[in-house]
C-alpha cells in the first residue's frame, strides 16, 4: 500500500524524463524575472547589474527601469529566491515572478505590430500628401498624372501592408454575417483606390489616394492607443499573478521537496507550514493548526482542524504545521468549482455592448445606404458611371469614421492613465462605460470595507502586567490574533513579562511558565470559559484563576468610510453582503452607516442578489476580495477587487485597486461618468462633422482637399477634446 | 521641371531611410525599457572601456 501511494504521489521522481521535458525546454538558459518595485535611477540599475553578475552562476542580468523587473540568464542551478535575497542584501526589495505566466501571455506584440503598420501608414501618407498638395495648387496634364502615378505606386503596397488589421476584421464580420466598423472602413479604402486608379488611368483631376492613407493613419493610431492602454493594464495585472508563484511541499523519496502545484496528483502528501496557503483540497493526516478562511467564505474568526478534518485550497494555515493528503487537485479543487459558478454568471455582462458598437450599429448601414443612394442617383441622372463612382467614393470617405474610430481610445486612453496615477487599474475596455452607470454599489465586508486584520477592542481596560504577559506569550506567534496583541503592546511601548518554557499548542493556544505558574493565552475553550458573544475572543490565564478576556474586530480599511459617504452623496444606494456572522458584519455596517446589510450569504447567495437586483434594472457595482466573491464579481454589471485579493477574483472583477485605500473608488466613477460624457460629445463633434462634409460630397463638390480637410480636423478636434480628461484632478 | 526627375525620388529615398531606421530600432527592442535606457546614459560605468560582452 505504502508502495503503490508513493509511486501515485511521485510520478515525477520515476520517470523524470517525459514528465519534466517542457518545462525545462523554457529554462534551459534559466531565465529568472524578479520584480523590483523600488528601483528609481542609473544608480540602482548598475547596483542591480553588478550585484547580479558578481554571482558566479549568473551570465547575464538587465534591469527593464519602466517595468521595474529584472530578467536574469543563470545556470540552472541557481535559484529565484536565491537571487531575491541577494538582493534584498543590497537594500532592494525583490519578488519573484512566475515565468510562465510572464511569457504565456505577451500583450507587446499586437502593440508593436500596429506601431509598424502605424510607422509605414504614416511614412506613405506623409510622401503622398507632399504629392498631393502639389496637385492642389495646381498643378496639371502631364505633371498631375505623373504625381498621381507614384501616389499610386507608394499607396497600393503601403494600403496592402497597413490596413491589414480593417481588412480581417472586416471579413471575419461579413463571414458571420454581421457588420462592424472595420466593414465601412475597409469598404471605403478599397473604393477610394478602385476610383481614385481608374481616374489616375483616365487623367483625371481627382485621386484620394491621400485620403485613404490617412484614413489609415489616423484609424491605425486610434487601435495603437488602445493596444497600449490594455497592455500596460494587463502587463501589470499579469505581474499581480506572476508574484504568486505556486508551490507546494510534497513527500518524495523520503524528503519534502518543493513541486509546482500544477504537478501534483490525487493522493500526494504534503507539508503545509504555519502561514502557508493550502495548495490542494486534502485531509489532514496529521497535525493540529487553526486556518483562515476568509477568502473563502469571509469568516473572520479561525477554525481549529486536527487529524481527519478536510482541507480546502485557498485556506491560510495559522499556528501548526500540518501534514496533509490530496484528494482533490487541480480543476477538482472547490476553488476551481468556484469557476463554474463565475462562467455562469458571466453571461449577463456578455450581453453589455459597448458605445462604439452601438455607434456603429447605427452608423455603418447608414453611410452604406448613403452612398449607395448618391452613387444610383448619379448614375441614373447623368449616366456616367465614373462620375457616379467618384462620388461614391467621396461620400465614403469623408463620411468614414476616423474621428469615430479616435473617439474612444483616446478617451479611454486619458482616462485609464489618470485612474493608473491614482492606483486604479483598468482590466477590460468597456469597464469605464459601465462604471459610469451604476446606480448601486454592493461590498464584501472582510478584505474589502475592512483590512482583513483583527484588533484589541478592550486593551486599555486589562491590567498592565496582563498586558505584558499577552505580549510575552504572543511574541513569535503567526496568529493573527497573536500579532494584533503585539501590535497593540508595541505601540504602548510595552516590555513583554519573562516567561519561560514558552510552548504553542497549535489550534488551542500558548502556554509558559511565569512566576512558577502556568499561564495560558489562547481559544476560550481551552481554558474552560464560556462564551456565546460569537465575537473573536482569547482568553488570558494569569494562573489565579480568573481568565481575562480579550476581544477584537476587524480594522476598517483606510478611505471606506469617507467612500460610503461620497457614493451616498451621489444617491448611490450602497448594500453590505457578507458571509460572516450577523453581530460582526452589523458592527461594520453601524461604523460605515450603511442600514441595508446580510450577514451568512454563501457564494451562489451572493450572486443571486446581485442578479436579482439587476432583474430589477439597477446597475450594480460589486466590490470584494473572496473567492465566495467572484461569482458575484463576474455576474455584477462592473466589479472592482482590491490587490490583496485572492487571483480568481481579481481575474473576475474589471478593475483592481493597487493600494490599499477605497478611496479611489469614488474618483473612479467620477472620472468614468467624466469620460462617457466625453465619448458621447466626441460622437456628436464627429456627426456634426459629417452633417456638414456629407452634402457636399453628395451634392458633387467635395474635392480630395475638402476630404482631407474635413478628416483631420474632426480627428483632431476629437483628440483634444478627449485630453482635456487629462488635465483636470 | 526636370528638376522633379531627381528631386522626386530623393525624397522617398530619404524618407525610406527614415522608415527603414525606425523599424530597425522597433525589431531591435529600443521600446521596451524608454525610461531605463534614458537613465543608462548618464552611468559612467563604462566610460573607460566598452564593456565585454
Amino acid at each position: 500500500m505504502e508502495q503503490q501511494a508513493q509511486i501515485v504521489a511521485c510520478p515525477g521522481c520515476l520517470v523524470p524524463p517525459p514528465a519534466s521535458a517542457s518545462p525545462p525546454a523554457a529554462r534551459s538558459n534559466a531565465q529568472i524575472a524578479l520584480s523590483l518595485p523600488t528601483i528609481h535611477c542609473q544608480a540602482c540599475i548598475a547596483r542591480v547589474e553588478q550585484a547580479l553578475e558578481r554571482h558566479p552562476n549568473v551570465n547575464a542580468a538587465r534591469v527593464n527601469l519602466t517595468l521595474r523587473r529584472v530578467m536574469i540568464d543563470a545556470e540552472p542551478d541557481v535559484t529565484a529566491a536565491h537571487l531575491a535575497d541577494l538582493l534584498r542584501a543590497e537594500g532592494y526589495e525583490a519578488h519573484e515572478l512566475d515565468m510562465a505566466s510572464l511569457t504565456q501571455t505577451d500583450t507587446d506584440l499586437i502593440g508593436k505590430d500596429l506601431l509598424m503598420r502605424l510607422a509605414v501608414a504614416g511614412f506613405a501618407s506623409m510622401n503622398v500628401m507632399l504629392l498631393s498638395v502639389a496637385v492642389w495648387s495646381g498643378a496639371t496634364d502631364v505633371t498631375r498624372d505623373l504625381f498621381h502615378w507614384i501616389s499610386a505606386a507608394i499607396t497600393l503596397p503601403a494600403i496592402a501592408f497597413s490596413a491589414r488589421p480593417f481588412f480581417a476584421n472586416a471579413w471575419r464580420a461579413l463571414s458571420a454575417r454581421r457588420l462592424n466598423m472595420d466593414v465601412p472602413i475597409s469598404l471605403a479604402i478599397v473604393l477610394a483606390l478602385v476610383s481614385s486608379l481608374w481616374e489616375t488611368w483616365l487623367s483625371g483631376a481627382h485621386a484620394y489616394f491621400d485620403a485613404a492613407l490617412t484614413l489609415t493613419f489616423f484609424l491605425l493610431a486610434g487601435r495603437w492607443l488602445d493596444a497600449r492602454t490594455r497592455a500596460v493594464a494587463r502587463s501589470a495585472a499579469e505581474e499581480l499573478t506572476a508574484l504568486e508563484v505556486p508551490r507546494a511541499l510534497r513527500f518524495c523519496n523520503g524528503d519534502w521537496v518543493e513541486t509546482p502545484v500544477a504537478q501534483l496528483v490525487v493522493g500526494d502528501r504534503l507539508l503545509v507550514r504555519p502561514g502557508a496557503r493550502v495548495p490542494v483540497d486534502g485531509t489532514v493526516l496529521d497535525g493540529r493548526s487553526e486556518l483562515d478562511r476568509a477568502l473563502l467564505t469571509g469568516e473572520t474568526m479561525p477554525v481549529a482542524v486536527q487529524t481527519g478534518d478536510g482541507l480546502c485550497a485557498g485556506e491560510l494555515n495559522l499556528t501548526g504545521p500540518l501534514t496533509i493528503v490530496a484528494t482533490a487537485v487541480g480543476a477538482d479543487t472547490s476553488l476551481h468549482r468556484l469557476a463554474a459558478l463565475v462562467a455562469l454568471a458571466e453571461g449577463g455582462r456578455a450581453r453589455y455592448t459597448s458605445l462604439a458598437d452601438r455607434a456603429a450599429k447605427l452608423y455603418a448601414p447608414g453611410v452604406h445606404i448613403l452612398s449607395a443612394l448618391a452613387f444610383a442617383g448619379w448614375w441614373l441622372w447623368s449616366g456616367d458611371l465614373r462620375l457616379a463612382l467618384n462620388i461614391a467614393a467621396a461620400v465614403l470617405i469623408i463620411t468614414c469614421p476616423c474621428a469615430l474610430g479616435l473617439a474612444v481610445p483616446a478617451v479611454t486612453t486619458a482616462a485609464s492613465g489618470r485612474l493608473f496615477r491614482k492606483g486604479v487599474l483598468i482590466k477590460n475596455a468597456t469597464a469605464l462605460e459601465r462604471l459610469s452607470e451604476v446606480d448601486t454599489v454592493v461590498f464584501d465586508k472582510t478584505g474589502t470595507v475592512t483590512q482583513g486584520v483583527p484588533h484589541p477592542l478592550n486593551w486599555g481596560d486589562i491590567s498592565r502586567p496582563a498586558q505584558r504577559l499577552a505580549f510575552a506569550l504572543a511574541q513569535g506567534s503567526s496568529h493573527p490574533l497573536s500579532q494584533a496583541i503585539c501590535a497593540a503592546a508595541q505601540a504602548g511601548g510595552l516590555h513583554p513579562a519573562d516567561v519561560a518554557q514558552r510552548r504553542e499548542n497549535p489550534g488551542r493556544g500558548i502556554e509558559a511558565i511565569w512566576d512558577g505558574r502556568r499561564v495560558r493565552l489562547g481559544r476560550p475553550d481551552w481554558l474552560g470559559v464560556q462564551d456565546d458573544s460569537g465575537d473573536l475572543v482569547v482568553a488570558l490565564d494569569m494562573g489565579d484563576g480568573a481568565a481575562v478576556q480579550l476581544r477584537f474586530s476587524d480594522h476598517l480599511r483606510a478611505g471606506s468610510a469617507e467612500l460610503v459617504a461620497a457614493l451616498q452623496r451621489m444617491n448611490i444606494a450602497v448594500r453590505l453582503v457578507s458571509g460572516d456572522r450577523p453581530s460582526a458584519v452589523q458592527q461594520v455596517a453601524n461604523r460605515l452607516g450603511i442600514d441595508d446589510w446580510q450577514a451568512e450569504v454563501p457564494p451562489e447567495g451572493k450572486a443571486r442578489i446581485i442578479a436579482d437586483l439587476q432583474q430589477h434594472g439597477h446597475k450594480v457595482l460589486m466590490v470584494g476580495d473572496g473567492l465566495n466573491d467572484t461569482a458575484a464579481l463576474a455576474g455584477a454589471h462592473v466589479s472592482i477587487s482590491p490587490a490583496s485579493a485572492l487571483d480568481a477574483a481579481r481575474v473576475a472583477a474589471d478593475i483592481v485597486l493597487l493600494g490599499h485605500d477605497l478611496g479611489p473608488v469614488a474618483d473612479s466613477l467620477l472620472i468614468a461618468k467624466q469620460a462617457t460624457r466625453r465619448i458621447k460629445e466626441n460622437f456628436r463633434i464627429a456627426t456634426l462633422y459629417n452633417v456638414v462634409a456629407v452634402p457636399l460630397a453628395i451634392a458633387g463638390l467635395a474635392t480630395p482637399l475638402i476630404a482631407a480637410l474635413a478628416m483631420s480636423a474632426s480627428s483632431i478636434t476629437v483628440s483634444l477634446n478627449a485630453l482635456r480628461l487629462r488635465g483636470r484632478s | 521641371m526636370n528638376v522633379l526627375a531627381y528631386l522626386i525620388p530623393i525624397s522617398l529615398v530619404l524618407g525610406g531611410v527614415g522608415l527603414a531606421g525606425f523599424i530597425y530600432t522597433l525589431r531591435a527592442h529600443q521600446y521596451d525599457d524608454p525610461e531605463g535606457d534614458s537613465r543608462r546614459i548618464l552611468n559612467d560605468q563604462w566610460d573607460d572601456r566598452p564593456r565585454p560582452d
